[in-house]
């Protein structure tokens, strides 16, 4: 039996949920044996593939880019999964969302409270703009398994991964796996 | 203490008083022809009767509601010796000023603005709570007497048990006016079966479905009719005390109540042993501020006890503990504006009007997309078409009926394919819509039905009192919702979360506001599902 | 006081068991071991039946009904989990997460939430509704609480045991639907409210991380909503607790 595509994302969100994934250790050779990691911010391949099995987004939608990436995840991917709090609910992400207007806030962080050569830092095709409001990615993608957390552990991410192995779907809330 | 009012000396009084003008001109002062700019109307017609020195012959008197509001203002110009009445729609102060002296002095009336008061619009009427309107002058309860007015109360104080006039009203088989249409004979049973001393009856003149103006019509033109009703429902339940409760956006009804409540006091209609009888009422007026909530039976009594007006949980049900905690009932201005005629013709006579269930006559208040617009009243089971067709004259400008909504924010539309319903409460629910306390806005063909939807939506969201969560969160994803949706942003997946939040909203809400506010969404789905689906066609579900 | 209540049979989803006439559907349900999810409801506090997460179906009635404010009849056949029920109570719980900003990340209660303990018990593994992200304000005024208004979900507890148990009447609400907030008396900071006796009864009985002690750090605020019942139950007998019990 042919090994199935995995890829993970990193999206809005700090990584901490790919760290999570990482703490996983020595099981993570187990799930060599079942997957390829096809694309992740832990291996070195710059372009998305096509005909992914699953594949597990960490982060929300803030910007352009992550809205594109999102949207091309979706097109090429079986059964994709919102890894971790950012990527379920916004979480720390979107927390700018109360504040209003991103720019006022860039500019409150780059320009305001800099004191040597302040500047807004944009360039169009370098840095994505963002988007009015921090989004969780099902408001953009459909998206198959939530496995909310933040971090969510390494147990329940081995739980998810090992029904999404198998190819299951679905909701991954439980007693151990809760937002937060 | 003052003397006790003669009801038939006064009305025999007032009778003769009419006699001594050659002419009489009404002019209404109702809200709506007073917008319209009555008062210039009047000020110029009684600045060229004072020029032409008619103060002999010309009296002008300031009425109520004549009805056809979309012709206002409107003046009926009557003529004693031959016995006519002319109705004048239409008119500027410069038409005030002909109707002196063209019609009155030259006996030509002004055709152009002459309206048929046998036109369908008013014949198709069957008037009970509306009797008086453009009739009596609202700030004299002279006027109210002289028709008619505390007969009831005198019949019933002085020759009739507070059993019998319950029985009377049980007989009628009246329905409350403002939206459920519980049975209000069942209602004063409860009340007057109800243990305890102090009990209170309250009349709930928080109208607040827009484009609906019955009970301000009624207070505001008719306001001794109410205290009459008020006072009846009293002796019949036993409640020892009587509050109005108005919303403030009714300054003119206020003014009025308050006037008409003094004037009754000062005749013994109210106060300490009401028509020298051992009955004692004082009704007390109080005024909201501004939520539509507080017409909730509850909440409005929150409000009246000085609290933050939202609803309390039911049971216990008001006629057990209400007000202050005792016994109390809450009941809408129509209603109570129906039992002094119940009480003087029979409750078997008011039953005759209407269908079996839903018993006498009904006030609506037409508008919208409609030839004819304003009051009317007409026996409960005319049919929808009757009304919007033959007495609305139909939709104007050569478009084409698409709707009718009834019920405010918490009814739904009816479309043309049913527009043969009976208009009674059975009908009205089981076409996902309710009769609501007498709105009925017609719409064409141009109308965008998620667009009416979020119309109403957004009304029900910015008044919801914030008590329970899935009413006041609810609402407001409901109106994203639509606003995706009738903004062309919207997605499949939206329109089907709508139809399932609705379900929370209505299954889950503590009052009726959130219970009832998905109704305009529900029923435009039923309806006119194809004008959601085609907003969000061509869009892929975001979220399933 | 001699208890005079009469036990009467009912059933719950269906399976018999005995619940006292004087109770509500909610309070029979917990004594009998059955979980009915709810936020507002507090044991000791009048009834609010704000939340609507207790809603339960009672046979040959149509209408869904708040478990709290439902006295309990005889022979009452309760439904507690149906799929009508269960997703109702689902929504509702999106519909609070979507409501404030509620970031159990960063949050003093994480772990220790009864409104997270909720959303997890219905099964609410996301948030389908759009996050209305509301600008509200932390008041941080008070010298020993915080009152994080971006964690409340208006249950209202704090006004109730504020008025019914302290005496105090601190908070009350302002404003109305979405707009609704807790206020400290004619809406003062914390900390300038004179009629507040500092007597914590309104952080204790918080169910999520909107009132905590100043310095706690996320996930180190825990509430202790039942010191309330206890309260209340205490002073219903006359009893008052020993000195070295404290909040």
């Amino acid at each position: 039996m042919s090994k199935l595509k995995f890829a993970s994302v990193w999206l809005g969100g700090c990584s901490g949920c790919h760290m999570s994934f990482l703490d996983l250790d020595e099981w993570l050779f187990d799930l060599a044996d079942l997957v390829d990691v096809v694309y992740s911010p832990i291996v070195d391949t710059k372009d998305y593939p096509d005909g992914v099995d699953f594949a597990l987004i960490e982060g929300a939608l803030a910007n352009e880019d992550n809205v594109e990436v999102a949207e091309e995840i979706r097109a090429k991917t079986k059964v994709v999964a919102s890894f971790g709090d950012c990527a379920v609910s916004g979480n720390v992400t979107a927390m700018r969302n109360p504040l209003g207007d991103p720019r006022k806030i860039i500019e409150a962080v780059y320009v305001d409270a800099v004191d040597r050569d302040p500047v807004y830092p944009e360039r169009e095709g370098i840095v994505p703009p963002l988007l009015p409001k921090v989004l969780p990615v099902h408001k953009v993608i459909d998206i198959d398994y939530f496995i909310p957390g933040c971090p969510p552990s390494a147990a329940e991410i081995r739980r998810a991964l090992e029904t999404l192995v198998s190819g299951g779907s679905g909701h991954a809330v439980n007693e151990d796996i809760r937002p937060g | 203490m003052a003397a006790i009012i003669d009801l038939h000396e006064v009305a025999e009084r007032e009778l003769e008083a009419r006699t001594r003008y050659p002419w009489r001109v009404k002019a209404c002062a109702s809200t709506a022809c007073q917008s319209a700019g009555a008062d210039a109307v009047v000020r110029s017609i009684e600045a060229t009767v004072a020029a032409e020195h008619l103060e002999l012959d010309v009296q002008v008197v300031p009425t109520g509601c004549m009805g056809l509001c979309s012709r206002g203002p409107l003046v009926r110009v009557l003529q004693r010796d031959v016995d006519t009445e002319t109705m004048y729609a239409d008119l500027t102060p410069e038409v005030g000023e002909q109707i002196v002296t063209s019609h009155i002095k030259a006996k030509k009336p002004i055709d152009t603005h002459v309206i048929d008061e046998k036109m369908p619009f008013f014949a198709g009427q069957e008037k009970v709570v509306l009797a008086n309107g453009g009739v009596i002058d609202p700030n004299r309860i002279e006027g109210y007497v002289a028709h008619g007015g505390y007969l009831a109360l005198q019949k019933a104080l002085t020759s009739m048990r507070p059993e019998e006039v319950l029985d009377e009203v049980v007989a009628s088989g009246i329905r409350g006016r403002g939206g459920a249409g519980y049975p209000t004979g069942s209602k004063w049973s409860l009340l007057a079966g109800a243990p305890g001393d102090v009990k209170y009856v309250v009349a709930n003149g928080d109208e607040g479905d827009p484009g609906a103006y019955m009970d301000r019509t009624i207070m505001e033109d008719d306001p001794h009719r109410l205290l009459e009703g008020l006072a009846l429902a009293a002796y019949a339940t036993g409640a020892t005390g009587a509050y109005i409760y108005v919303r403030a956006e009714y300054p003119r009804a206020i003014q009025r109540l308050d006037r008409a409540i003094r004037v009754a006091r000062r005749s013994r209609l109210l106060g300490r042993r009401i028509l020298d009888t051992d009955f004692d009422l004082n009704i007390e007026l109080r005024i909201g501020a501004g939520a539509f909530v507080c017409g909730e039976e509850t909440a409005l009594i929150s409000s009246i006890e000085g609290k933050r007006g939202q609803p309390n949980l039911r049971p216990p049900y008001p006629t057990e503990a209400g007000l202050w905690g005792q016994p109390t009932m809450v009941q809408n201005v129509e209603t109570l504006a129906n039992i002094s005629s119940i009480i003087n013709r029979g409750g078997e006579w008011f039953s005759s009007i209407g269908t079996p269930k839903s018993t006498g006559t009904k006030v609506f208040a037409l508008a919208g997309d409609l030839t004819n617009t304003g009051l009317i009243e007409v026996p409960m089971g005319t049919t929808l078409r009757h009304i919007v067709e033959v007495m609305g004259g139909g939709v104007p400008d050569g478009h084409e009926f698409k709707a009718a909504q009834t019920g405010g924010p918490s009814g739904g539309c009816i479309p043309a394919s049913h527009l043969d319903t009976p208009v009674d409460y059975e009908s009205l629910r089981r076409l996902g819509s309710i009769m609501g306390s007498g709105g009925l806005v017609v719409m064409d063909d141009r109308t965008s039905m998620p667009e009416l939807a979020r119309y109403f939506m957004e009304f029900s969201m910015d008044e919801s009192c914030g008590k329970c969560a899935p009413c006041r969160t609810g609402t407001v994803q409901l109106h994203g919702l639509l606003d995706r949706i009738a903004t062309g942003t919207g997605s499949e997946g939206d329109v089907r979360e709508l139809e399932h939040l609705c379900q929370v909203v209505r299954d889950t809400s503590l009052c009726g506001l959130g219970q009832a506010a998905p109704n305009p969404i529900l029923s435009t789905l039923h309806f006119f599902r194809d004008e959601y689906t085609d907003a969000v066609s061509g869009k892929e579900p975001a979220d399933a | 006081m001699p208890e005079r209540r009469t036990a009467v049979p009912v059933t719950f989803d269906g399976e018999d068991f005995e619940a006292y006439d004087d109770e509500s559907v909610l309070q029979a349900a917990r004594r009998n071991g059955i979980a009915i999810p709810a936020l507002c409801y507090l044991e000791g506090l009048s009834v609010w039946g704000g939340c609507r997460v207790c809603v339960v179906e009672v046979a040959e009635d149509h209408r869904l009904r708040p478990a709290c404010a439902t006295p309990v009849k005889a022979d009452m056949e309760i439904k507690v989990h149906t799929p009508r029920l269960d997703s109702y109570r689902k929504s509702i719980l999106e519909l609070l997460f979507a409501e404030g900003n509620h970031v159990c990340a960063v949050c003093v209660s994480n772990g220790r939430c009864e409104l997270q303990d909720t959303a997890v018990e219905v099964g609410m593994d996301h948030v389908r509704y759009d996050q209305q992200a509301p600008a509200r304000k932390v008041d941080a005024s008070h010298a020993k609480y915080v009152f994080d208004h971006n964690r409340c979900i208006l249950c209202t507890r704090c006004v109730r045991v504020c008025d019914e148990i302290e005496g105090a009447h601190v908070w009350d609400i302002a404003e109305r639907g979405a707009g609704s907030e807790i206020i400290a008396e004619m809406d003062v900071p914390w900390g300038d409210a004179k009629s507040c006796t500092w007597c914590g009864k309104c952080v204790a009985a918080c169910p999520t991380g909107s009132l905590f002690y100043h310095g706690k750090a996320v996930g180190e605020m825990e509430h202790s909503a039942d010191i309330i019942r206890v309260l209340a139950s205490a002073r219903g007998k006359g009893e008052w607790l020993s000195p070295e019990v404290s909040l």
